[in-house]
């Protein structure tokens, strides 16, 4: 999977992974689907019983709009029950279902502090029977995320930490180390013209700002409502609208207008 | 006349009258004898009731002369309704669902706790904590459960007030009345204990064990914890019953009781599954000078059936959760965790129900042809904005005192109000759009009404929720 050029660089990986003490665990991963963002991931995809951390940037950091349907469709991607921990409980399960994960499937908990989140969060974690936890969490020190990190390695789930401040201010807080094993900040661009009124497909700038044993990286991809489909520009002829739930998540890469969807977006209009 | 009603209260009728006299200023009016037996085995029915569903430490309240009253110790329990208010509304809501009309009141003491429920208008009452004091001051001192003829003979002295009492000096107080006022005075105030004897449930399964020198330390308490469960389990086992509600009451050498409530999603009578969520509870526990005996018991108890046990052959196991679900429920209160059902509702605020996390799933979803936004503002906010009549999506608009123009827009969307609900949503409609301002963000706004016609609404703009 890694793009491992020779056999010494392997062998010198897994002499570290038995350092670091994972050599009787068998590391799994989680792929987007996408090859140009699975490229860039260490193992082809987000590490399971892991840490990963995804804020909104700009405005969005305070409303966590985007990076909340980012998160729940990585959620909606594994298998199992999702526990996801909210502060404002504002999140609309709806549009959930819409990002591939159907109600039936997602656990919410209320927790007023981040305090009450960061203990929910390691106990949903150490839970070996859930998919995902998805926790909106503002301040996040190391030592918390170390002990998160650790529980999501005895726990069999994915854990994700939605990061999310009360105040513009409080938001640099993200320049802060943690030791989360990815790191994602998920911002709205304008999106592209259609030929008619009415809203294009969205676009968001997707930074993969940091990653263990691997590089950071920009993507700009699309979404669409009411899909969970996940391809790559130009591969759609061989997709059809009906398959859209088989896989969840929903981000292509590039751009292109949807002119095959014009006339289906102005009828719902 | 020990008692009246709304409707006898209205027409003139108060407590201590006369019966003659009452019937004299109400003709026919219906007179019952009073059975204060009778009254006090429906408390105590009630105060088991209670203990079953609100807080272990239940009592039958006669410390004001006549059994008029329960009394129940929440410290610990509260957080399981969701808080004091929550707690005490919700208490009065299912009382007066069961045809009793009650007033209830919390507080630091019992003596406040009292004075407020029977004084202070209102039916749920919560005196924030150190509060007691300022709560007290202005009531009378009839509140303080003295007997009739103190109160009658301080009110001859001028001491109406319990401020007032609280300031005269106690010894010419003690030496004319008795020490009952000073020591009523200091119960209300919190200088002086109060302990309550709580009511037993008929025939719990319940365990005990007494100390012979009285422990405080969280690890010896956690260990003799670990010692009551299995036995308490194998109680349940014996009767084929799973525990709802357990109650771990300590009781201490200065004869206060602590309780300790965790309550579950499910039956259970798995020891390593209740030791672990009355471990996590010890820090509450203010063990004082000691604690000498603890008890534990099954307030509640379920039949656990059987259950149908799913091979791994023709499908796969599902998780359970409710070991997770009880630990995060006694940690943030049982309403913090809930799962979401489709309603069949347009409006979107109501299109979403909570359930509880146990409850079984269907397949029911929501219409997945409609656009609907990662976040749904809790109410919609009053946008200030341009926009032609009468369906045409804004040019701009202000949120939150930033101004945006719009870039490009879908809609509009109309949801009708939903007539059958009341005749207020009979006209009503909004329109729904989608719009995009320049710098990419996506909102979800509103107008209430149709453009056109004023019956359909304010004709104003709302902006209701995120896109992603």
């Amino acid at each position: 999977m890694t793009a491992a050029p020779s056999s010494n660089l392997q062998a010198l990986r897994d002499q570290i992974r038995r350092l670091e003490g994972h050599a009787d665990r068998r590391r799994t991963v989680l792929p987007f689907g996408v090859p140009d963002i699975d490229r860039r991931l260490p193992g082809g995809g987000l590490a399971l019983s892991a840490l990963h951390e995804v804020a909104g940037g700009g405005n969005d950091a305070l409303n966590t709009a985007a990076a909340a349907r980012f998160a729940a469709g990585i959620a909606a991607r594994t298998k199992g029950q999702v526990l996801w921990i909210v502060s404002t409980p504002d999140l609309f399960a709806p549009a959930l279902q819409q990002a591939g994960l159907p109600a039936s499937r997602v656990l919410f908990v209320e927790a007023g502090s981040d305090r009450d989140v960061l203990a929910c969060f390691e106990e949903g974690l150490r839970h070996p029977g859930l998919g995902a936890v998805v926790a909106e969490v503002g301040r996040l020190t190391m030592t918390a995320s170390r002990r998160l990190q650790l529980a999501a390695e005895s726990g069999g789930g994915i854990g994700l930490a939605l990061r999310r401040w009360r105040r513009q201010t409080d938001a640099a807080d993200f320049g802060q180390p943690t030791a989360s094993t990815t790191r994602w900040r998920v911002s709205l661009l304008p999106s592209v013209p259609l030929p008619v009124a009415g809203v294009g497909e969205s676009r968001w700038l997707l930074e993969l700002i940091r990653t263990r044993s691997g590089e950071s990286a920009d993507f700009e991809v699309e979404t669409r409502d009411g899909q969970a489909e996940l391809r790559i520009a130009g591969d759609r002829n061989g997709h059809t609208d009906e398959t859209a739930d088989r896989v969840p998540l929903a981000a292509a890469l590039g751009h292109r207008p949807p002119a095959a969807r014009i006339g289906r977006r102005r009828a719902s209009a | 006349m020990l008692a009246a009603n709304r409707t006898a209260r209205r027409s003139g009728v108060t407590t201590g009258m006369p019966v003659a006299k009452a019937q004299a200023l109400v003709p026919g009016l219906a007179v019952q004898d009073a059975h204060p037996d009778e009254d006090r085995a429906a408390l105590e029915r009630l105060a088991l009731w209670l203990q079953q569903r609100v807080s272990p430490i239940v009592a039958v309240d006669a410390s004001g002369g006549a059994a008029d009253g329960l009394v129940l110790d929440t410290t610990g329990a509260d957080h399981l309704h969701g808080g004091e208010a929550v707690m005490l509304r919700d208490l009065v809501r299912r009382l007066l669902g069961a045809g009793i009309t009650a007033r209830a009141a919390v507080a630091d003491t019992l003596g406040a706790a009292y004075a407020v429920a029977r004084v202070t208008p209102g039916t749920a009452i919560v005196v924030p904590p150190g509060g007691s004091a300022t709560a007290l001051a202005d009531l009378p001192v009839a509140t303080l459960r003295l007997p009739a003829a103190i109160v009658s003979g301080l009110q001859d002295l001028g001491l109406t007030r319990v401020r007032d009492l609280a300031a005269a000096p106690r010894a010419p107080l003690v030496l004319r009345f008795g020490e009952i006022v000073t020591r009523r005075l200091d119960q209300a105030y919190g200088r002086s204990d109060e302990p309550i004897l709580p009511v037993r449930p008929v025939d719990p399964v319940a365990v005990s064990r007494n100390f012979a020198e009285p422990i405080a330390a969280a690890e010896t308490i956690a260990r003799y914890i670990g010692k009551l469960v299995p036995p308490l389990c194998t109680g349940l086992e014996e009767r084929g019953l799973g525990a709802r509600r357990l109650d771990l009451l300590l009781h201490r050498v200065d004869s206060a009781v602590q309780a300790v409530r965790v309550a579950l999603a499910r039956p259970v009578r798995d020891p390593k599954h209740v030791l672990r969520l009355l471990c996590e509870q010890i820090e509450t526990i203010d063990p004082g000078f000691g604690v000498e005996r603890m008890e534990l018991v099954a307030v509640l108890a379920e039949p656990i059936g059987p259950r149908q046990a799913v091979s791994s052959l023709i499908e796969e196991p599902e998780a359970d959760l409710s070991g997770l679900i009880d630990t995060l429920a006694n940690r943030l209160g049982g309403a913090a965790l809930y799962r979401v059902v489709p309603v069949e509702s347009d409006v979107p605020e109501r299109s979403v129900r909570r359930v509880p996390p146990l409850e079984p799933v269907s397949d029911a979803r929501w219409p997945a042809d409609w656009p609907r936004p990662t976040r749904l503002l809790a109410r919609p906010e009053p946008i200030e904005t341009m926009a032609m009549l009468p369906d045409h999506p804004p040019v701009f608009f202000v949120w939150r005192g930033i101004r945006r123009k719009v870039r490009c827009a879908d809609g509009p969307e109309r949801v009708f109000g939903e007539w059958w609900r009341g005749d207020t949503e009979l006209t009503t409609a909004r329109d729904y759009f989608r719009v995009e301002d320049t710098s990419g963000e996506r909102f979800w706004i509103y107008r209430a009404g149709d453009g056109e016609h004023g019956e359909t609404g304010s004709q104003r703009w709302f902006l209701h929720g995120l896109f992603a």
